[in-house]
């Protein structure tokens, strides 16, 4: 047995084609554990992302400036690729070759047009790995519909589920749905990955984002098919845990607190100075604190409008009580449970300065993931991945720079 | 099955439920280790009434289908023992205690590798193993809370807002699977299994997008802005991207980009129709139309008479026109608009199963993707409570005569 790899996923090859979030996020998670994740993008067309969204760094406008491709595609390289030349299509399939897994998110259709389809691929590479992830899926009446991960989000049900029960429905904010795909989808060609190295056989995955985003609320489709009940948006409140919800503090941050037992109840209530309370007829029940839950909520807001909110969470977690202050993105970068995981992680960016990147949520015991590099500037790996991944030689790729391969 | 050759306990309550769903969509042979009273989330709501009258969580039967169950009380000396003998030959345990649990019982990640130095041990937890929050509590609102997604949902100014499906330990559960096969690639090459850590805080900040990214670069805050999206323009514009209909709410944006433009020029023509374009929007030029410049005055304007529109319109006749126009836009779906989508119909994405606990057939969403050509299966329903005990015992050698003797210990 090999010993002494740092990485996890060492000489694991991914090509990406596509763009925005859906399909390049799942490359990212990828990269952090050591795959080597090639983004294929044109100068015609390069990643959506690189000009369609703010942020951009000092709110300048530029290919090489954006925030949003920047966080999606960290520790990969960067290229640009003709698909509709010849040649560039000639190097398409090369780079197929050397990879173990292609990840898309074209439109349905749009890679066969290409010459890019499974069928195709997995001829040049029989041990290939292909997901296709779109918004409904690469079959079904809709499955040409455009769209993006922001409305699909209320098309699967979570915007419904958002907000007060008397109020209108909230937006998520971003494209929810995606990054629930982008975690099906890791999952999918991670699995895909390992079998086919165990039996050398191709996989293709049809990932919906759609039918992905409704796995997350499929209690709720359960209990419709059950007992016919339509779920609605309940604000903050839960069914089991009262009180349940976010309370406003001293610094105008906001601080969630649930109970889940008569213990915890208790331990609230002496944690607020108010051992009273349970004593109180009104909430010495569960039933009956769900009864007089806004009561209880107004009183706890009283206590806890004196405070801070992260003097708040710290004392009723000392307490023994669910609590957290509501982070907001500010915050986000000061939290002390998120430094010590260094879950932000800065690089250089030639146009951008210092950015910061996000690490994902899990670390392995023995070859930890960590961000390998800065998100590249448009076509910035195209010479290092032709000539030094897959053996073109000088002269060879400037013939093929000279015939807009690369353009 | 691409899983169909490994092996899973999970040891977990609802934070490990989708992790070990996940695996047994895939293949996996999953044992659900409960306590000897079952597990707690077999009551969470929503509840139905199982066939002997007593309340059955839907949850549970949606997120533990395709699983087999066993019950054990594993802190106990015998329970610990027949647990590790399990763990012996299995690939990867998923547990969702608090941190230091497992260690505390004797069967700490140094134990479970001496035990079986292959195995891929998968902690989910609020906050991680370690670290200032390790010992918080944490359920599904102070996850988001702490996260961050929180704070971008809800009225502005108003309360933070979640989701009223918990949705903390799905992003935990489908990026613990992540993690746990990323450990077993490293395993094909090193023989050795690993310990996956994972942060339920970290998991839900995914869907953070590029909000981060606002304060990181220019130190803007985003922050909840009811019904608008906020940050598309760079003079700080906001966009409706909630309208009322006839019979519900609408999911539309004006967007720039190709398809953008695309959609608005469809939506004007379609108004225009209707005789409710006004002549200076039919005279906009959409080609060259963009929204990361647009100003909030200039935003109202377009919004207006959009609004009065999508009031005479209901959500099917949104949905039906914006495929027919490859219009960008949804309608805001209730579960009984997705129970009844033609799309999912003609996926197969529906299963239905005979389900022991309520005595009904059941329809359930099927498997998370195609995989050549076919819908992952489901192939069983939830377990009821130690329903495997027999077989699953039977596997590591323990009799009939002993597992009695164990059930009359309270310890399966």
């Amino acid at each position: 047995m090999e010993t002494g790899r740092r990485d996890a996923l060492e000489g694991v090859k991914v090509v990406e084609f596509g763009g925005y979030a859906a399909g390049p996020f799942i490359g990212k998670y990828l990269a952090n554990f050591g795959a080597t994740v090639v983004h294929v993008e044109s100068k015609e067309r390069p990643d959506g992302f690189r000009l369609q969204y703010p942020p951009f760094k000092d709110d300048r406008i530029g290919i090489n400036r954006s925030g949003c491709f920047t966080i999606h595609n960290d520790s990969k390289y960067g290229i640009t690729l003709n698909l509709k030349h010849p040649e560039g299509k000639r190097l398409a399939y090369r780079l197929v070759q050397w990879a173990d897994i292609v990840i898309e998110n074209m439109r349905p259709g749009v890679m066969a047009r290409l010459g890019l389809d499974f069928q195709t691929l997995c001829r040049v590479n029989p041990r290939l790995v292909m997901l296709s992830t779109s918004n409904m899926g690469q079959t079904g009446p809709w499955a040409l519909h455009p769209g993006f991960g922001s409305q699909l989000s209320s098309y699967s049900g979570f915007t419904n589920l958002v907000g007060e029960p008397d109020g209108p429905p909230q937006l998520i904010y971003g494209p929810y749905v995606d990054y629930v795909a982008v975690g099906f989808g890791g999952v999918a060609v991670l699995a895909a990955l390992d079998y086919s190295r165990r039996t050398g056989q191709a996989v293709y995955i049809d990932l919906s984002q759609y039918e992905a985003g409704v796995h997350f609320i499929s209690p709720a489709l359960l209990d419709y098919e059950v007992s016919g009940r339509i779920a609605h948006r309940e604000g903050n409140r839960d069914p089991v845990a009262v009180p349940h919800g976010c309370f406003p503090c001293r610094d105008g941050q906001w601080c969630a607190i649930s109970c889940w037992d008569d213990q915890e109840w208790e331990r609230l209530a002496h944690a607020v100075g108010h051992p009273e309370w349970c004593e109180d007829p009104r909430f010495r029940t569960a039933p009956e604190r769900k009864r007089h839950e806004a009561e209880l909520h107004r009183r706890l807001a009283e206590w806890t409008k004196e405070r801070e909110a992260r003097d708040v969470m710290w004392h009723l977690q000392r307490h023994g009580v669910h609590a957290a202050c509501v982070n907001t993105m500010k915050d986000l970068f000061s939290d002390p449970q998120l430094l010590f995981r260094r879950v932000w992680q800065e690089h250089e960016h030639p146009e951008m300065g210092r950015v910061c990147y996000r690490m994902v949520s899990y670390q392995l015991s023995e070859t930890p993931g960590f961000i390998r590099r800065g998100a590249p500037c448009l076509g910035q790996d195209t010479r290092t991945v032709f000539i030094e991944m897959l053996g073109l030689s000088e002269r060879e790729f400037e013939d093929l720079q000279e015939k807009g391969v690369f353009e | 099955m691409l899983l169909g050759a490994y092996r899973v306990i999970e040891i977990a309550d609802e934070k490990g439920a989708l992790a070990g769903k996940i695996f047994a969509d895939l293949g996996a042979d999953v044992i659900k280790v409960e306590p000897p009273r079952g597990d707690p989330a077999r009551r969470r709501p929503p509840l139905t009434a199982a066939r002997d009258g007593t309340p059955i969580s839907l949850f549970w039967l949606a997120l533990n289908v395709n699983k087999r169950g066993i019950t054990l009380a594993w802190e106990t000396p015998t329970g610990r023992e027949l647990l590790l003998r399990l763990i012996e030959r299995v690939d990867f345990v998923i547990e969702s205690l608090p941190p230091g649990t497992l260690q505390r019982s004797g069967l700490g990640w140094e134990t479970l590798h001496r035990v079986n130095p292959r195995l891929i041990l998968i902690s989910i937890t609020p906050f991680g193993q370690e670290g200032p929050y390790r010992d918080f509590l944490g359920s599904d609102l102070e996850v988001m809370a702490l996260s961050g997604t929180l704070s971008l949902a809800g009225e502005e100014d108003g309360e933070p807002m979640r989701v009223s499906v918990p949705q903390a330990f799905f992003w935990a559960g489908v990026e613990a699977v992540m993690g746990g096969l990323t450990a077993l690639a490293f395993r094909a090459v090193s023989g050795r299994g690993q310990h996956v850590d994972v942060s339920a805080q970290v998991a839900a900040m995914a869907p953070l997008a590029m909000a981060p990214a606002h304060w990181d670069l220019n130190r803007v805050n985003p922050l909840r802005a009811g019904i608008f999206v906020t940050g598309r323009s760079v003079t700080g514009a906001k966009m409706r991207a909630l309208w009322r209909c006839r019979d519900g709410w609408i999911n539309f944006i004006i967007y720039g980009g190709a398809a953008g433009r695309h959609t608005n020029q469809q939506l004007v023509a379609w108004m225009r129709e209707r005789g409710m374009a006004p002549s200076w929007l039919t005279e906009i030029d959409w080609s060259r139309f963009e929204v990361t410049q647009l100003t909030q005055e200039e935003v109202d304007r377009l919004e207006a008479p959009i609004a009065e529109f999508f009031l005479t319109i209901t959500k099917q006749e949104f949905l039906q026109e914006a495929i027919r126009r490859q219009m960008l836009g949804y309608p805001v779906s209730t579960v009984a608009d997705i129970a009844s989508d033609p799309q999912l119909e003609a996926r197969g994405f529906w299963q239905e199963v005979r389900d022991p606990t309520t005595g009904r057939s059941l329809r359930y969403p099927g498997g998370f993707a195609v995989i050549n050509g076919e819908r992952l299966p489901l192939r069983r329903p939830a377990p009821r409570c130690g329903e495997h005990n027999a077989e699953v015992f039977a596997e590591i050698g323990v009799s009939e005569a002993d597992l009695q003797y164990l059930a009359a210990l309270g310890i399966v």
